[in-house]
């Protein structure tokens, strides 16, 4: 008895402590990469949105859910993290029902170009903020690059190890609790900087869109439906990656084969009054916040004319929650306009 | 699949549930089926090598033992009816039959054995010889599957067969425990090469839980992967980078790399045997100890006494001593002696015999000229090392030397260095491009880079430095410590809480400042290749 409870006690301590030096180790994308942290933010949400966008970097920079409520009171969450590959997409949506059933899921088609796992780096960012459930391990097995481990998505200290000699003061203020980084997962810079000599996309050998992405898009449409989501298909207004007319054409087909929208944000740009001299940070692959709000303008009014999506802005208790986020988006902006010195 | 894998970790640890839920005389049988599940693993070809040696040498074996029962029935039958010389003649007869039968089964396993690992070496020395008679005629090589651990199993195997042939071993009748003796999985891919006579003692043994056992087991393993993935594979990163640009790093660079891969080696066999040893232990398997020590020793001879002594055992009982004591030998012995005398003519057999071994220990390392050079570097040190003994002795006498803590202290670093500079014949695995290498340790003075940061440029941070200098000392103290007894059993009379705060800071050690996972290489051990 005393051997078994002394084992007990020791057993539990080491757990404890490992589990300690895990979180102390785990990065926490609190400085510049900061969009390490969107996917877990999500959960600290209240899950009753009305508009759910998954997919790369081309939403969660290019639409502002903040913009889409004042401006429409529509209800929205970005899941999206950086280059979100389309199984990625699948698994965080399959994730995102299992929590709340939005009226509108808008998916960014520009993954379909990836038929394979990418990076691992992008993959930590995509899946480890995602609650364990069977989506996430899916989600695991799906994206892993060669040289990397399941053993290491469970227990991350033995990825994230041989940081001892990068760790900061953030590693430890931030061990169990790490600062929203995003608005409803919209990731804001104000700053500008011009899209010039945007070169045009080489060409290439093969153009059609992989079967493991045809595989998962289909899964996507076929989990909309067997849920009674409508399902937008969209490409975002970024220049570059270069978007090809044949991958357009593909989507096109592929949207009306299976009677979805499809909405190439590229061809809209002067109808949206984006300005790619002012409109983007990064000469043209994201939009800045005034690129972003004017998307979402454009796209907030789509939405309310041709969904079922109503305005929610006189519902007080969600009303209450939006206006802090809303101070915070402002705060943020002041204080981005102090960084990047920018006067009104 | 490698020691220091996730996917190890987890097979073995299922194992040793497995191993102590099953009924006890399930035991071996399910050491057999994982040994051959890990071998299978590996790649399923290898089965098929493994297999036809220990079929081989097993019914050579049993032939053997048919071959000594049926003397010893005859003998028994006959024992009034036969005179001493008739006895004599007919144990004569059996002996030649046991013999031609252990000819067979050596010929048969050293030819899988040479024809695998040796081939290419032998069409590269063709094509060498090709090259400097002129002719541009050249022999292709042959790409040839190279079983994990053939050198290990093929001679853990011989030793069996030997054994059996000189009746110190009573040939094994059940053809399963036979192929798990010779597959058995901790030390299937480096050793230590064990004798049947001294691990079937355990290995068939029905084995009850034995808390103590299993403890001492995983703290061994620990120990063993501190020793691999925070020690070797750590230097590994310098070694590589100076071995890879050899017009870049020379000098103290050479001299730097030359202790380093020293270290290295000892952290990354001694940590594998260190795997093995535990992994058995939690098994309650006995496996026979490989090191003592070795960089403590005092002289060459000594360190190869306490350094892979498995395989120097091997050789020492299976081909020094019998060539030592054959026919030729003998005759040879007697012309020596008579054509230079009694001092040297008694010391050529002798030296004619270490040569061999020496030679053989090279190659059986790698077939290549560079361990072929580091054999005979041991056998050259040795057999000066001996010829200067008077001299030496001398030399204690009169400056009263012996026994004296710092003399000690000066031999074993001697000897420390001694092994290093020939283990860069190992590093380099060319034999020009390393006695150029060591040559520039004098010719090029840049001893500077000792401090000036110049070894940053290595792949190691500073901080890496530090840790490395504390393991070593670690690894100091605890080989200290080990003079007077197992660490294991002082470390019992600790406090249990001090016990804890150890393992558990040796574990955390591991996880922490292992150099496994993305950004390093998932390295072999070393001795794996041989």
């Amino acid at each position: 008895m005393k051997n078994f409870l002394k084992i007990t006690i020791s057993l539990l301590i080491g757990i404890a402590g490992l589990f300690l030096i895990q979180r102390i180790f785990l990065p926490k994308y609190t400085k510049d990469v900061v969009e390490g942290s969107f996917i877990e933010e999500y959960y600290d949400d209240k899950p009753d949105h009305d508009v759910v966008f998954i997919g790369d970097c081309e939403v969660y920079e290019n639409f502002s859910p903040v913009e889409l409520w004042q401006k429409y009171g529509i209800n929205s969450y970005i899941r999206g993290s950086a280059q979100q590959l389309i199984w990625q997409s699948y698994y965080l949506l399959e994730d995102t029902l299992k929590y709340e059933k939005p009226k509108v899921v808008v998916f960014n088609v520009l993954s379909m170009k990836y038929n394979e796992p990418q990076n691992e780096a992008y993959n930590r960012m995509s899946i480890e903020g995602m609650r364990w459930s069977m989506s996430k391990v899916n989600n695991i097995n799906a994206s892993m690059m060669e040289d990397e481990h399941f053993v290491e998505y469970v227990f991350p200290l033995l990825r994230y190890h041989s940081r001892w000699n990068d760790l900061t003061s953030d590693d430890f203020t931030y061990i169990f609790d790490t600062p929203h980084e995003s608005f409803k997962g919209y990731y804001m810079r104000i700053d500008e900087k011009a899209a010039s000599n945007v070169p045009e996309g080489p060409a290439l050998t093969d153009y059609n869109f992989g079967e493991n992405s045809y595989y998962y898009l289909d899964k996507i449409t076929k989990l909309c439906k067997d849920n009674d989501i409508e399902l937008i298909l969209i490409k975002a207004p970024s220049l570059y990656p270069y978007w090809y007319d044949q991958w357009d054409k593909q989507m096109v087909d592929y949207a009306k084969e299976h009677d979805l929208t499809y909405i190439n944000f590229l061809e809209l740009t002067d109808e949206i009054g984006i300005d790619f001299e002012h409109d983007t940070y990064d000469g043209g692959l994201h939009l800045n916040l005034s690129g972003a709000i004017k998307l979402s303008d454009y796209f907030g009014q789509y939405i309310i004319d041709n969904t079922a999506v109503t305005d929610r802005r006189g519902e007080a208790e969600l009303s209450a929650k939006w206006d802090k986020v809303i101070a915070e988006y402002n705060q943020e902006i002041e204080n981005q306009k102090k960084e990047y010195n920018i006067t009104d | 699949m490698l020691f220091a894998s996730y996917e190890f970790i987890g097979f073995v640890l299922v194992l040793f549930a497995l191993y102590y839920l099953v009924p006890k005389r399930c035991q071996w049988p399910l050491l057999l089926i994982a040994s051959y599940v890990f071998y299978f693993l590996a790649n399923p070809w290898y089965l098929v090598f493994i297999t036809v040696t220990s079929l081989t040498v097993y019914g050579c074996g049993l032939w053997m033992g048919k071959i000594a029962a049926t003397q010893k029935e005859y003998l028994s039958k006959n024992k009034e009816n036969l005179s001493k010389e008739d006895k004599k003649t007919y144990k004569n007869q059996m002996k030649q039959k046991k013999w031609r039968v252990l000819l067979l089964g050596l010929l048969f396993n050293l030819g899988i054995l040479a024809v695998i690992k040796y081939t290419n070496f032998t069409i590269y020395n063709i094509n060498s010889l090709l090259h400097i008679f002129g002719s541009k005629a050249r022999i292709g090589f042959i790409d040839i599957l190279m079983p994990m651990g053939i050198s290990f199993y093929t001679f853990q195997a011989l030793s069996y067969l030997i054994d059996t042939y000189r009746g110190t071993v009573e040939p094994e009748k059940n053809v399963f425990k036979f192929a798990l003796f010779v597959s058995f999985f901790p030390q299937l891919v480096q050793g230590p090469i064990s004798r049947f006579g001294d691990l079937s003692k355990t290995l068939y043994s029905k084995h009850k839980f034995d808390g103590k056992n299993v403890a001492f087991g995983f703290q061994r393993i620990l120990y063993g992967y501190f020793k691999k993935l925070v020690v070797a594979d750590r230097m590994l990163i310098a070694v590589k980078a100076i071995i890879a640009a050899p017009e870049n790093y020379q000098g103290a660079y050479v001299f730097v790399g030359m202790i380093f891969y020293a270290l290295e080696l000892y952290a990354d066999f001694t940590g594998g045997i260190d795997i093995t040893i535990g992994i058995a232990q939690v098994l309650g398997i006995e496996v026979t100890e490989n090191f003592r020590r070795p960089f403590f020793s005092k002289n060459i001879k000594e360190y190869w006494n306490r350094w892979h002594i498995t395989m120097g055992t091997w050789f020492t009982e299976y081909i020094f001593y019998p060539i030592s004591v054959c026919k030729p030998m003998l005759k040879f012995s007697k012309f020596s002696r008579k054509h230079f005398g009694d001092v040297i003519g008694k010391r050529m057999p002798v030296y004619l015999a270490s040569f061999v071994v020496w030679f053989a220990t090279g190659i059986w390392h790698g077939a290549s000229w560079n361990f072929i050079v580091w054999g005979l570097g041991n056998f050259v040190v040795i057999m000066i090392s001996q010829e200067l003994e008077p001299l030496y002795r001398k030399f204690h006498n009169r400056f009263h030397v012996d026994g004296h803590t710092s003399y000690k202290a000066f031999c074993v670093i001697r000897t420390f260095l001694l092994m290093s500079a020939l283990r860069t014949f190992d590093c380099y695995r060319d034999v020009p491009l390393t006695f150029r290498m060591f040559g520039t340790i004098f010719t090029n003075w840049n001893w500077h880079i000792l401090w000036d940061g110049s070894l940053l440029s290595l792949g190691l941070s500073l901080y890496d430095y530090i840790i490395l200098a504390v393991c070593v000392v670690i690894l100091t103290s605890v080989s200290l410590a080990g003079r007077t007894g197992s660490v294991r059993e002082k470390l019992l009379k600790k406090p249990y809480p001090v016990r804890f705060v150890i393992f558990y800071g040796l574990l955390v050690c591991i996880i922490i400042f292992g150099a496994y996972g993305i950004g390093f290489d998932a390295s072999q051990f070393i001795y794996n290749q041989f």
